[in-house]
């Protein structure tokens, strides 16, 4: 749904005036209306952010798509593509963006793209997780489901020995072995997870997120 | 309503950023807010962050004393139906609540029975990156409230229904804008500051129309080029300069000046921007009608520590070395105890002195207050380096409190923790965290063998001397304090769960009261139809939170499971 327009806003420091909003608009309203309004919300939890007009490409807010590719979001290496030798054993995750290959668009305009991709051993994943993975190698969203920041850590877990994901806002933790469920701290659910295949040796998206990304609203 | 007009409504709430659910609203006979009522608030209300303009924290309100309050007692609660840190005092005009929650809600209920009004949903963005999910409270004018947004809006709603008024974007939370105070509403104008210097924004205080939402005035907290203070900085530190302004200030009434804290510099390490770096640390003194700065007093230079002054000192009238002083009085996050002396066209350094223990400081500069550095412990890049107190100062934003009748400021501070961290250059990227440092290597330690952690302090600020301390073994103290006529002292802020109320004068434990979650927000007091109520926010989160997951790792014996969930508690005698 759109992140931040409305016709009753004004960006500052423009000497406009806040607008009235139109009569009716969000007024108060009975649960029948708000039933109404949550599921139309509901239906658009998976929307994309509004694209900012005349800053970023067609596409580039879109959420990544099967055949998408992959490239580095951060480091020596921003921007090129990410193959699999790119994701070593052992090593920290790499962060990405994907990338239409049929347009070279990187779809970096929504935050909510970032993806991190790890290799783990294939023995250490569980059944689901390992159906998703390509030699070990994994990704999932990189967006907390707690408060929306961005999981930028891969360090021993707070409760067991493993290394896991963490999310340095509020100290959430999830296992990337076990479909990135959360092992410690106040995030509500899994990463969601991003399926990936092979394109001539380069990591690809293999289909849509599972699970939903992004940080919790009330209820 | 016709099938058209229900499917109309419903597209009309979705096409909006929120809704408002009315379930025993539209509230009746609204008392208005006015400059009057803001500048001399009847004793039985709560109107403002910390009740009275000066800062003070302290209700005049005397039915429950310390004799009776091992009498008080739940009368209602009301559960929030969010998690995170509930921060905001509910406020109170006339018999009716409005409770701010995190996630961008306002809940107005019947502050007597906790039935509910009205409830406000914002509608957050899906990609807001919410490191604060937090909000410490609505401001009142007329018959409208005002909310900050973690979006960095701010909005009106219209009070007796819950209804949006105006919604003014203030900055784009995209690049690390985003705001958690509760407005300063002062002849008018809707006054908030922007968070965010952890994103290495430029901090600002801006003032809004309460009417319509329009811009009236805004002031960066750094100076840019040709403005005084530019000086302080090197080169283009200043464009993401820090400071930001992200709790609500105090205003004096008498002189028309705001009284604004401002946060520390970015990144951390104060080698990344030389120079002293004006107005981090520091509180501004504001001329409400044109945002101009009257004057400044900057509490400490070149910060490196992540102590950020960003609450407003207390306005109190004292009596120190003989003289009348009307004072400034602020216990710092830089764990040193400031009195300072307002006057229209200066702010003078009365006396400091650490309140926790540090290694930071070696002294003060008895002329100019300016603290000295131990080089030491100053953290720098390439080399970890440690601190006491932690980055969590000696007392973070919660608030202190003073009572006009005992005379003491009742602190709530930390001590027996110190930080660390290796200072890095990492590259600014707009919208994402830019410490100076890697948010996994910031250290909490608690110094071994320490007895407690958070500790409840009075201090005479007429002499600079403890009058009493209470020590809380396994938990930091991570709430605000507020003061009562009634000889009390009010606060929660510990990881069991309690809330508390102390002998004002002599720091006895005298009531507690286990609640759902963690206490963060603010004790108020308010008083309908002769009967005296307190009212307080349960709900962990957010930094209390974060310092609990530190401990935990400490090895003390102290776990990181504190209860998540916010509920309003409200207490009275026991009849």
């Amino acid at each position: 749904m759109p992140s931040s327009s409305s016709n009753i806003i004004t960006s500052s420091p423009s000497s406009e005036s806040a607008a009235e909003p139109e009569a009716g608009a969000c007024a108060e309203q009975t649960r029948r209306t708000l039933l109404l309004g949550a599921l139309a919300t509901t239906a658009c939890l998976g929307c994309s952010a509004q694209a900012r007009a005349g800053e970023d490409p067609p596409g580039s807010d879109e959420r990544p798509k099967k055949g998408d590719l992959l490239v580095f979001s951060e480091g020596d290496q921003e921007g090129k593509v990410v193959t699999a030798a790119d994701v070593p054993p052992g090593s920290p995750p790499v962060h990405a963006w994907p990338k239409d290959p049929k347009t070279s668009v990187v779809r970096s305009a929504s935050r909510l793209n970032e993806i991190l991709i790890i290799r783990l051993d294939p023995a250490e994943l569980d059944e689901q997780t390992r159906a998703r993975a390509i030699d070990g190698i994994i990704a999932y969203s990189a967006i907390c489901s707690h408060a929306g920041c961005p999981v930028t850590a891969w360090v021993k877990s707070d409760v067991g020995d493993k290394e896991v994901f963490k999310c340095m806002c509020h100290n959430s933790e999830y296992d990337p072995r076990a479909g990135a469920q959360v092992v410690f701290g106040p995030a509500p659910r899994r990463l969601a997870a991003l399926p990936l295949t092979l394109a001539d040796g380069s990591l690809s998206v293999a289909g849509n997120f599972v699970g939903k990304v992004g940080g919790a609203q009330p209820g | 309503m016709t099938r058209k007009q229900w499917l109309l409504s419903g597209f009309v709430a979705f096409t909006c950023l929120a809704s408002t659910a009315a379930v025993a609203g539209p509230i009746e006979n609204y008392s208005p807010v006015t400059a009057q009522r803001l500048e001399n608030p009847e004793p039985s209300n709560w109107m403002l962050y910390r009740r009275t303009y000066d800062g003070q924290g302290y209700s005049p309100l005397d039915q429950i004393n310390s004799s009776n309050v091992k009498n008080l007692t739940p009368v209602w609660t009301f559960a929030t139906g969010v998690v995170e840190g509930h921060e905001a005092p509910p406020i109170v005009n006339n018999g009716v609540m409005f409770v701010a929650t995190p996630m961008g809600q306002v809940i107005a209920v019947n502050a007597r029975t906790g039935d509910e009004y009205w409830r406000y949903k914002r509608q957050l963005p899906d990609d807001l990156f919410q490191l604060h999910p937090t909000s410490r409270g609505v401001g009142l004018w007329e018959d409208k409230l005002y909310l900050a947004t973690t979006d960095d809006h701010v909005v009106a709603l219209d009070a007796k229904t819950g209804k949006v008024v105006w919604d003014t974007k203030v900055q784009d939370y995209k690049k690390g804008q985003y705001m958690t105070l509760m407005p300063l509403i002062v002849d008018g104008k809707v006054i908030v500051g922007g968070s965010g210097g952890e994103f290495g924004i430029r901090g600002y205080v801006a003032a809004y129309d309460a009417k319509d939402g329009k811009e009236l005035w805004r002031t960066y907290t750094i100076p840019g080029e040709g403005e005084p203070g530019h000086d302080t900085w090197q080169g283009e530190d200043w464009k993401n300069g820090g400071g930001s302004a992200w709790m609500t200030g105090n205003y004096d009434k008498e002189t028309k000046t705001i009284y604004w804290g401002v946060g520390n510099a970015a990144p951390w390490p104060g080698e990344m921007h030389p120079g002293d770096n004006l107005y981090t640390s520091s509180v501004l003194a504001l001329d409400p009608n044109n945002g101009k700065i009257k004057t400044h007093h900057q509490y400490h230079q070149n910060d490196s520590w992540d102590w950020d002054e960003v609450e407003a000192p207390m306005l109190i009238d004292l009596q120190r070395d003989g003289r009348n002083i009307k004072s400034l009085v602020h216990p710092g996050r830089d764990a040193i105890f400031w009195v300072l002396e307002r006057t229209p066209t200066k702010i003078n350094y009365v006396a400091g002195w650490p309140f926790v223990s540090t290694d930071v400081w070696k002294g003060i500069d008895a002329e100019s207050g300016r603290p000295i550095a131990d080089p030491a412990h100053k953290p720098v890049v390439g080399k970890r380096v440690e601190f006491c107190p932690s980055l969590w100062g000696g007392k973070d934003w919660p608030s202190a409190a003073y009572s006009q009748r005992t005379g003491l400021v009742y602190v709530p501070a930390n001590e027996n923790f110190c930080g660390g961290f290796t200072g890095e250059k990492l590259p600014l990227k707009p919208g994402e965290l830019w410490l100076g440092t890697k948010p996994e290597d910031i250290g909490l330690i608690a110094k071994p063998g320490a007895d407690h952690f958070g500790e409840l302090q009075a201090w005479d600020p007429t002499t600079g001397k403890k009058v009493w301390q209470h020590n809380f073994p396994k938990s930091q103290l991570f709430g605000s304090v507020t003061a009562t006529a009634g000889d009390l002292v009010f606060v929660g802020g510990t990881n069991d769960r309690n809330f508390r109320a102390f002998n004002a004068k002599t720091g006895e434990l005298l009531w507690e009261q286990k609640t759902n979650s963690g206490i963060m927000g603010m004790p108020v007091s308010y008083e309908i139809d002769g009967t005296q109520y307190i009212a307080i926010q349960s709900g962990w989160g957010v930094d209390a939170q974060r310092i609990q997951d530190a401990l935990a790792t400490n090895n003390i014996g102290i776990e990181s499971n504190v209860p998540q969930g916010g509920a309003i508690w409200v207490f009275a005698l026991k009849k």
